[in-house]
């Protein structure tokens, strides 16, 4: 599954495609509901769900070639999965240990994925919309032949990094697009605290791009849409795609939701649940039996039970870890400061052997 | 008296303040219904209206903006940034504009506001949402830059820098927000800002300290205690403008000292502790100056308790300068 490619398959055929948006979306929903449970459990610190956002995430990113790159916002990791970043890798993230890419340094959550251009996100909201946006213009002053979807939440819509992003954008003419997924929150603001616009794709307008607002629910219609973006950027014109979807989860597993919002909205939403839509899309189609979803569910389920089993062995993190990567060389200083440190360490039993001291 | 953890005396603090005062208002990312990400302003937006208590956009350049404005115009915001960790959008408005406001317009114009916010590691938050930047504050005149240690401390200092003319980051050790509970009066009472805190008493090391890494020194201070040696813990609660007398003093007392402090090491706090020591009482000094401080790294996620210092590595520290 983890090596269905994406759209950029026209050789696809309608079932097909269809089947591998389903199974995609699947994919996300299960993830979330063991990365839950592990939280719950105190095996991973902490976690923050797509739930409900599955047709945003999967449909947009679908319009990607391998070429080109995703610019996550915070919840785009199953998107990852889908271009190819393997689940070993997703949950040895969440786990932070020793097989994590970023060495256990972020905090849960936060995926990147060379292989597939996806780009280690900070957690800092809205910084990444302009690095999409330089990195679009490395690629058309190289004559790359890349697209670079930039993706946000409808609260990075008030960050200093959306306006400079998109306004350089429209500015430079760079193969990129923006994707908003306006899931209704940003934690206990809703949009309609957010902004006085009346929907975020007004504000492409400002900016002389063309915007976008599409049900982000319905996998088909964000598949579209996205095409057209892309298309789009092909022609080096950025374009704003705002997808209204709902979170409907709390923000994460640190938040209580029932605080700040109605219970009615959210069952209203529930109704519209985009893998159960688009489910019964393909059962009237023909497209798929009923028995389809709950055997990919199974098989998916048991996929990640088995590298959760995997990841739950990881050797002990490397103590030199600390101090590598903030330069591309560990600087003497920070070898001095490791040495004095593994120094106490080993005295008081911390360290493993080849956890030991740097040479001056 | 109540005994209260460190967030519910802040949580006090702001409501005696907005009671007070009408025209104190509290804002910033899920301050209103939600009560803050930690709850600290849990409340307020039901006994105070949406008026003194509301969310604001994503965006902290915006919030500590608009509060200047509000603070030029005879409001008392107070603004709260979720994590400490992203002020930085709002870099520009605390040094640009909240610090220099008063001395760019000769005193015409003042900007008496206060930006609280969560700082420090302890939590598994990762880059960001663990760091340590008050160097980076402290570098800023025209600003006051204050962390409690203690619940007493939290309400008092707060309602302090509430009354303060001048704008006032109030930095809240999030690792102690529930990990330290004590006795707080009801009502209004303040402590002067600028003054420090004797933490333990001893003639043995000095160990300057403040925040999150105050209890962790004085469990050191008990273990050196075991081994003889009576550490004199100062808890620092001002940043800036310091209370220098009060430091040169402490450090006279044992001439030996140690001083602590989760963020990076180079241009941290502790340099400039050292530096006024260097300067005023070298002759009193027994031993080198040691600091104990986080790696010259970015803040860590899964090693992060191997980033912090702890109650050995201080000790490791006070044992080194007392047997130098
Ligand atoms: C600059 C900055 N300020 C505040 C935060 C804390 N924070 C993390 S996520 C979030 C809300 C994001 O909302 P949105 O952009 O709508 O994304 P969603 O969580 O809904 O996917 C906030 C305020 C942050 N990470 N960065
Ligand atoms: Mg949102």
């Amino acid at each position: 599954m983890a090596s269905t490619r994406t759209s950029a398959q026209p050789k696809l055929t309608k079932a097909q495609e269809a089947q591998a948006l389903l199974r995609h979306m699947l994919t996300i929903r299960v993830l979330d509901e063991r990365m839950l449970k592990l939280q719950r459990a105190g095996r991973v610190g902490f976690a923050g769900s797509a739930t409900g956002l599955e047709a945003s995430i999967i449909g947009s990113a679908w319009a990607l070639r391998p070429q080109d790159w995703l610019w996550s916002g915070l919840r785009e990791g199953g998107a990852a999965v889908m271009r190819g970043m393997p689940l070993a890798d997703y949950i040895a993230q969440m786990y932070c240990n020793s097989n994590d890419s970023a060495k256990g340094r972020q905090m849960c959550n936060h995926f990147q994925h060379k292989g597939t251009n996806y780009p280690s996100w900070s957690s800092v909201i809205g910084t990444q919309i302009v690095h999409g946006v330089g990195a679009a213009y490395a690629a058309k002053l190289r004559g790359v032949d890349e697209v670079h979807a930039i993706y946000g939440g409808d609260g990075s819509t008030s960050s200093n990094g959306f306006h400079s992003g998109l306004n350089f954008a429209g500015v430079w003419k760079v193969p990129c697009y923006f994707v908003i997924i306006d899931n209704g929150w940003a934690i206990s603001v809703c949009s309609r605290n957010q902004t006085a616009a009346k929907s975020y794709a007004d504000k492409a307008a400002a900016y002389g791009l063309p915007g976008f607002e599409v049900d982000g629910n319905d996998v088909t219609a964000v598949v579209a849409a996205s095409r057209k973006c892309h298309a789009l950027a092909l022609k080096h014109q950025p374009s704003l795609l705002v997808l209204k979807s709902y979170r409907m989860m709390g923000h994460s597993s640190s938040d209580d939701p029932t605080k700040y919002r109605d219970e009615k909205e959210v069952a209203a939403w529930q109704k519209r649940d985009p893998i159960n839509a688009f489910e019964k899309k393909l059962l009237a189609a023909k497209l798929i039996d009923k028995k389809h979803r709950a055997k990919a569910e199974a098989e998916i389920a048991a996929m990640i039970d088995a590298e959760i089993h995997h990841q739950e062995a990881a050797p002990k993190m490397a103590l030199k870890t600390l101090v590598e990567d903030v330069y591309a060389e560990v600087p003497r200083h920070l070898r001095r400061q490791y040495n004095s440190f593994i120094a106490v360490a080993e005295r008081l039993g911390h360290a493993t052997p080849g956890d030991g001291a740097f040479p001056l | 008296m109540a005994t209260l953890t460190l967030i519910q005396a802040v949580n006090d603090a702001l409501k005696t303040a907005m009671r007070t005062d009408p025209n104190v208002l509290v804002f910033g990312e899920d301050v209103g219904p939600k009560g803050g990400v930690f709850l600290a302003t849990d409340g307020l937006t039901k006994e105070f209206g949406e008026k003194r208590c509301f969310d604001t956009p994503l965006s902290e350049d915006g919030i500590v903006g608009a509060a200047i404005g509000m603070a030029t115009n005879g409001l008392k915001p107070i603004a709260e940034i979720q994590f400490q960790d992203f002020i930085f959008p709002a870099f520009d408005q605390i040094v640009s504009e909240a610090a220099k406001l008063r001395y760019r317009s000769g005193g015409q114009y003042t900007c008496p506001l206060v930006i609280r916010t969560p700082y420090g590691g302890g939590i598994r938050g990762g880059l960001y949402h663990s760091q340590s930047g008050e160097a980076y504050f402290c570098h800023t005149p025209g600003l006051k830059v204050v962390i409690p240690s203690t619940p007493y401390d939290a309400k008092g200092l707060l309602l302090a820098s509430i009354d303060d003319p001048d704008p006032v980051l109030f930095l809240e050790p999030k690792a102690l927000y529930r990990s330290v509970k004590g006795e707080v009066p009801e009502g209004r009472y303040t402590v002067d800002l600028s003054t420090l805190r004797t933490a333990r008493e001893g003639t043995g090391v000095t160990v300057f300290c403040y925040g999150a890494m105050v209890p962790v020194c004085l469990r050191a201070a008990e273990q050196a205690a075991a081994k003889g040696i009576e550490c004199h813990v100062v808890d620092l609660r001002t940043l800036l403008p310091l209370d220098e007398e009060g430091v040169i003093d402490a450090a006279k007392r044992t001439g030996r000292v140690v001083v602590v402090h989760e963020a990076p090491r180079f241009c941290g706090f502790g340099g400039e502790i050292s530096a006024i020591l260097a300067e005023n009482c070298i002759e009193w000094m027994e031993a080198p100056i040691v600091r104990v401080t986080g790696f010259d790294t970015p803040f860590p996620n899964t090693l992060e308790h191997h980033y912090m210092p702890d109650d050995r590595r201080v000790l490791d520290a006070v044992e080194h300068v007392w047997n130098y």
